[in-house]
């Protein structure tokens, strides 16, 4: 079974602060991963292949420091890596085209996995996107996934229902947090992802000359503040405090 | 033209009125997509002029097929701006229609508008530290919006428009749906809260929801939340009670948060409310730094002492 798994390098929505001059989210120098529900679909994608066997190609449009991050997804079980430069301006058109095109270079597949949604942008609309441009069937939001050898079935959390979808190969699985728990790897993987290939692909190579359609045209942090007293003294006395705050605050009635 | 596709109609409303606001910049008509008649006449009661009624044998919604009946009503109705109700079934459509088209497509929008004649819109990033203003350059431009984030124009059952019957083709695709449960639910609204009392990990098992409850009680709100590991993985609380990035947003006036460790997916949903109180006994659990007020303690000795001194003070 030939498995894609898409994987995107974000910063960590919970270290960014926000610049007090220019009200804007300072980005630079964050720290970056791998997006945590990439890491639930290549976890699924490591039992698919346990099962049937396989090959499993993580696929990321990022920078070159993604690279770093690609040998955490071989070091959990990916065997090997693919890394797409993307062009100096980019929307989800253009990604999703570039991993299509990539995915199209890498040959055959049976499943394409993806989280429902990267945690920096939560959209959602790459994993569709992509099963949309590559005419595939799309099973979103999956929480089980139980593959045979000529289709799978899918339990789905679509919010007030529960729906079960089925399809056979190739198909774009997208799956929630829940799923899984991801593997930490072990130090014996960690230095053997080392010996694993990534390999590196251009944009122009892929299609030349994207474009957006979208532009962001702005971007402002959102501050929070908030009046952080914290009653830390003796547990009745804290508790009378709290509730003379509340009162006061006008929202006990 | 501007057209309007929920799967929700209470969103399809709401759409509806923003549709005719950007159809009047633009001097186009507003046109929407039904799977009924009834429900196109209800459309027109709320702003649409024209609605294709689509025939289908497909039922159950499907995002393939929808995407195909989506892309013929598109060409159909030349239309160059489409709003989408952000449901989960809506925001699966729109990417795939978008991939599709190769169109540009902004999900979750909590704001859209008319800026140098290009369709606009505004949404919330990074776990809710930045919002992203992002503008259309091509054409169609789609954009999916939660419910509740434009207002429904007056319902006025004397409009009427054309209803345009439509058998479109869809592709034959190798996926289908074998089965529906309706997910069991727990009859709560946090979005419409005022006031909430929230629980996450330090909970130690389902039936000491009741301590969580008795507060919410005796606040009058009444309305029990939760975190993601409640809802989603131990499954203590249906999911109508999750307050998060993927759950609920909610904005109460008073929302307590208790044993919930603060992690930014939940602060996400949470953080538009008026005032925010946490209990934790980790004094540098992360959400302290996104409370007015926090007690350092066990969820189990305060709650009990909180109640009772609230009861005390609101006589």
């Amino acid at each position: 079974m030939n498995i894609i798994v898409c994987a995107k390098q974000v910063v960590d929505a919970s270290e960014i602060k926000i610049d007090s001059n220019t009200k804007k989210p300072i980005l630079q120098g964050a720290a970056q991963k791998i997006s945590d529900i990439d890491k639930n679909a290549l976890e699924e994608a490591i039992k698919l292949k346990d099962k049937h066997g396989g090959k499993i190609t993580t696929v990321t449009v990022g920078t070159a420091d993604a690279k770093e991050r690609i040998k955490e997804l071989l070091a959990m079980g990916a065997d090997e890596g693919v890394l797409v430069t993307p062009p100096e301006k980019c929307d989800y058109h253009v990604t999703s085209t570039l991993l299509a095109e990539a995915i199209k270079k890498i040959g055959a597949y049976d499943v394409i996995l993806c989280g429902e949604a990267s945690t920096d942008m939560f959209s959602g609309q790459v994993g569709p996107r992509l099963a949309g441009l590559l005419n595939i069937p799309q099973i979103t939001y999956a929480l089980k996934v139980d593959a045979a050898k000529d289709k799978v079935v899918c339990d789905r959390n679509m919010g007030d229902k529960a729906v079960t979808t089925e399809s056979t190969y190739p198909v774009l699985i997208s799956v929630t947090k829940e799923i899984n728990e991801p593997r930490l790897p072990s130090l014996m993987q960690i230095l053997a992802a080392a010996n694993k290939p990534i390999n590196e692909m251009t944009a122009d190579s892929l299609s030349s000359g994207l474009k957006p359609v979208v532009d962001t045209i702005d971007l402002k942090g959102v501050s929070m503040e908030r009046k952080n007293v914290v009653y830390q003294n003796d547990l009745d006395e804290s508790v009378k405090q709290l509730v003379d705050s509340l009162a006061k605050e006008g929202v006990l009635r | 033209m501007v057209l309007v596709y929920s799967d929700n109609k209470k969103i399809a409303f709401e759409l509806l009125a923003k549709a005719t606001e950007i159809a009047k910049e633009f001097g186009k008509k507003v046109n929407a997509v039904a799977f009924d008649e009834a429900t196109a006449k209800e459309y027109f009661a709320y702003g649409a002029e024209n609605v294709i009624v689509v025939e289908t044998t497909q039922k159950d919604f499907k995002a393939e097929e929808y995407a195909d009946y989506l892309e013929n009503a598109i060409k159909e109705t030349k239309a160059e701006t489409i709003l989408i109700g952000s449901t989960k079934n809506g925001k699966e459509l729109a990417s795939r229609l978008a991939g599709k088209l190769n169109a540009g497509c902004i999900i979750d929008a909590n704001n859209v508008y008319v800026k140098d004649k290009k369709v606009t819109a505004e949404r919330v990033v990074y776990s809710g530290n930045a919002i992203s203003i992002e503008q259309f350059n091509s054409k169609p431009s789609i954009v999916t919006v939660p419910s509740k984030v434009f207002d429904p124009l007056k319902r006025d059952d004397k409009q009427s428009g054309s209803i345009v019957k439509k058998k479109f083709d869809a592709a034959k695709y190798a996926s289908k749906i074998v089965k529906i449960q309706e997910m069991k639910t727990g009859g709560v609204n946090v979005e419409d809260a005022e006031i909430i009392v929230s629980c996450g990990r330090g909970l130690k098992d389902k039936n000491d929801i009741k301590i969580i409850q008795e507060l919410a009680d005796v606040l009058k709100g009444r309305t029990v939340g939760c975190s993601r590991p409640i809802a989603a993985d131990l499954k203590w609380l249906p999911e109508d009670h999750w307050i998060g990035l993927s759950g609920h947003k909610v904005k109460p006036k008073l929302y307590i948060a208790a044993g919930i460790s603060g992690q930014i997916q939940h602060i996400a949903g949470m953080r538009d409310s008026g005032v925010i109180v946490a209990i934790n006994k980790d004094p540098e659990a992360l959400i302290f730094k996104s409370a007015d007020y926090g007690i350092v303690g066990d969820l189990y000795e305060v709650l009990p002492k909180l109640t009772t001194a609230v009861k005390e003070k609101m006589g």
